[in-house]
């Protein structure tokens, strides 16, 4: 507890501040069924910010607007003002793969490519042609790999298929994935949920150490992970966003009724 | 009595044994201060003792079909008229025909005056073991009804017994599929042997020449044929597995990639049943689609080209063809991209790939086995396919790669072979036992590749 106080302060001092994401009155549909109803929020450059509710209340849903990975559902249709760094997302002039190199994402399972290690990294260089030569390239996917925490593992086994790897290292390959096109966002959407216990401390510790370096947003639905990972918590319920403050305020003192009730575990 | 009229009666038996089955084994549920428990529902009793009266008596009526005119023929052998019978195998075969049609009454009289003799024995045996076969089905209808009926018990597993030999039926089903199959390579085999025994295979496998033309009598004027399969392979190469593949691969997997990846909807809900009529046009549709209007096309830019072009040809076959087997690359193709995981495209794009990046980088990669599979089905498809060949690629056996030129196929020949009156023993006719063989020899290893392809990439995902 003492350890988040601390976090908690240092916070503060950087909210102030120009947010990176901010968004404004943002509501999904799904055909004719409203999935988020009306959400603002900001989201700090230097810090996690934890999106946390019961299953079904659209906070992943939510996080996929913020790099328009809703675009590929036919049927979803999104209103309202989303901003990175002050440029509308949505906006005409905005070029959805630059946005996506921009505001990388990391999935719920681990999808790395049927390719070997070095190519699942390289991947994302390659198509946006950020390393001159193999050299280059090469520097690109030991730093990401290195970043991503799981060099020491993989560096002599890079041309084995990345799918050969354990749940654990399959995502942590994933996340130096989205490092390595060198991001200013990166999502996770319950990244941890279906790795055990110790591959999840090893993401959390990852998530620690990239803070900073990358603004993180992460859905979850272990409210534990959030009080470990995050600075900033925001909780969705029904579609809406029913709270968001600093996560020890969050989960010491929550403002509303409905927060305090999924904190104590009275649903959800 | 007639076989059918037997059936009906083995059958009547069965329905009553079900029905009478089934009420007895409801008592035994209905009945008792002890509330007996049946092991299984009424209905499966009443099928049990149905199977056990019909089964058995079918069995035996089949053998009994197969059995009875040697049991006829044996009596009627003893008949007084019998000694008189021929001695050579021939004739005496030909007498107890004419005597079996006419106690069976097709024929009025016998060529030979002796069958005429002879048939009322046939008569009288035909008579007498007619009804013992029916008497004897009828008997074991009941019998094996009675066997079953007696058994009907609370505690009798007839679920359990009639699920059985439910599944023995399916097993028998399936069989008869791949028994048939062996049938087939079986009599390919056997006149082949009889054409390797007067054209030395490796002749046959490596010779350039291939003119089938034998000569019947002995003094015609004709050829002792020359049979080189090597420009038939080549042709059914050139058009099934060149040609066509080339129309067919990139149409194939590009409309595929439109209909999984670009489609909207319900463009896909009505392109997808459209391409699929394709595969249900007939080929000798095609076969005069090519011949009539696609010929005379190609031939014509042929010569505008100043190549050496010919009313039929290699390129208006294969192309037509092609065309024909677009739903079959397509569909597979179709298949395994939607079988690569939606999460690969996702990752894909949420790395700032476009979408014809992810296709071509992640998704054709990760579908490649099954594309690959479903190819060398088409090829195998197009080099069996016949009717279009026939009418379209002409009967030239030349060994050339202009795609003007006429070529002929190793199906193409084979029509022509066993088109028209044949005799069975010349090596011109049994030749198309061996291209057969071979052909079909071709086709089950492609197929085989392309499963194993298809199957370990199935495994990848799971």
């Amino acid at each position: 507890m003492t350890m988040m106080a601390n976090d908690m302060s240092m916070s503060t001092a950087e909210a102030s501040a120009e947010p990176k994401l901010r968004a404004a009155g943002v509501s999904v549909w799904y055909g004719p069924k409203k999935a988020i109803d009306d959400v603002s929020i900001e989201v700090d450059r230097e810090n996690v910010t934890a999106f946390i509710g019961p299953s079904g209340c659209g906070k992943s849903t939510f996080l996929r607007t913020l790099n328009r990975m809703n675009d590929t559902i036919a049927s979803a249709r999104v209103e309202g003002l989303i901003e990175l760094d002050g440029e509308d997302i949505y906006g005409k002039d905005m070029d959805v793969v630059q946005l996506r190199a921009r505001v990388g994402m990391v999935f719920q399972k681990p999808n790395p490519f049927p390719k070997s290690i070095f190519e699942n990294v390289a991947y994302g260089p390659r198509i946006h042609g950020l390393a001159a030569g193999r050299d280059e390239l090469d520097e690109i996917v030991e730093r990401s790999l290195k970043r991503a925490g799981l060099w020491e593992e993989v560096k002599d086994r890079l041309p084995e298929s990345g799918t050969a790897l354990s749940g654990g290292q399959q995502q942590r390959l994933c996340i130096a994935r989205a490092i390595a096109v060198d991001p200013e966002v990166i999502l996770m959407d319950e990244p941890c949920s279906a790795l055990d216990p110790i591959a999840t401390a090893k993401i959390e510790e990852l998530i620690h150490e990239l803070r900073g370096r990358y603004a993180i947003v992460i859905v979850t639905h272990n409210m534990q992970q959030a009080a470990r990972i995050s600075q900033r918590t925001a909780f969705f319920h029904l579609g809406e966003l029913v709270e968001y403050g600093e996560t020890s305020e969050i989960f010491t003192n929550p403002k509303v009724e409905r927060t305090k009730d999924y904190i104590t575990g009275r649903y959800g | 009595m007639s076989p059918l009229l037997l059936f009906l009666l083995v059958a009547g038996v069965g329905a009553v044994g079900w029905l009478a089955a089934r009420a007895r084994a409801a008592t035994f549920a209905a009945a008792g201060p002890g509330k007996v428990r049946l092991h299984s529902v009424p209905t499966y009793h009443g099928w049990y003792v149905a199977l056990w009266a019909v089964l058995p008596a079918l069995i035996f009526l089949v053998a009994w079909q197969v059995a009875e005119p040697a049991l006829v023929a044996g009596a009627a052998l003893h008949s007084p008229a019998a000694a008189e019978l021929p001695a050579d195998a021939m004739n005496r075969a030909a007498v107890l025909q004419e005597a079996r049609d006419i106690a069976a009454g097709h024929i009025q009289g016998g060529f030979n005056p002796l069958s005429t003799r002879l048939a009322p024995a046939f008569a009288s045996a035909a008579q007498r073991y007619s009804i013992m076969g029916a008497v004897l089905a009828l008997l074991l209808a009941f019998a094996g009804g009675a066997y079953a009926f007696v058994r009907i018990r609370p505690e009798l597993r007839a679920r359990t017994r009639v699920e059985r030999l439910v599944m023995l039926l399916l097993l028998v089903a399936s069989l008869i599929a791949i028994l048939t199959t062996a049938g087939i390579v079986f009599s390919l085999l056997a006149e082949s042997v009889r054409f390797f025994a007067r054209v030395s295979p490796i002749e046959f496998l490596t010779g350039l020449q291939w003119s089938p033309q034998t000569a019947m009598r002995a003094d015609q004027a004709g050829s002792s044929g020359a049979f080189g399969a090597i420009p038939l392979f080549w042709g059914t190469i050139f058009i099934g597995a060149i040609i066509a593949m080339i129309v067919a691969i990139p149409l194939g997997l590009m409309s595929a990639i439109y209909l999984t990846q670009y489609a909207h909807p319900t463009a896909r809900k009505w392109l997808k049943p459209a391409l699929e009529v394709l595969a249900g046009v007939p080929t000798v549709v095609y076969g005069y689609f090519a011949a009539l209007t696609v010929a005379p096309m190609v031939r014509q830019w042929g010569e505008a080209m100043g190549i050496a072009s010919s009313s039929e040809s290699a390129l208006a076959a294969g192309g037509v063809m092609g065309i024909m087997i677009i739903p079959f690359v397509s569909s597979m193709a179709d298949d395994s991209l939607a079988a690569v995981p939606q999460s690969m495209r996702d990752g894909s794009l949420a790395l700032g790939a476009t979408t014809s990046e992810t296709i071509a980088k992640v998704l054709v990669p990760a579908a490649l086995p099954g594309i690959v599979g479903g190819i060398l089905l088409a090829v195998s498809r197009a080099i069996g396919e016949t009717m279009i060949v026939v009418m379209a690629a002409g009967l030239a056996a030349n060994l050339t790669a202009n795609p003007f030129a006429s070529v002929t196929t190793v199906t193409a020949q084979i029509v022509q072979l066993l088109t028209g009156d044949q005799e069975f023993d010349s090596a011109k006719t049994l030749a198309a036992f061996a291209l057969g063989l071979v052909l079909f020899v071709i086709t089950l290893l492609l197929n085989i590749v392309a499963l194993r392809v298809v199957k370990k990439y199935r495994e990848a995902y799971e």
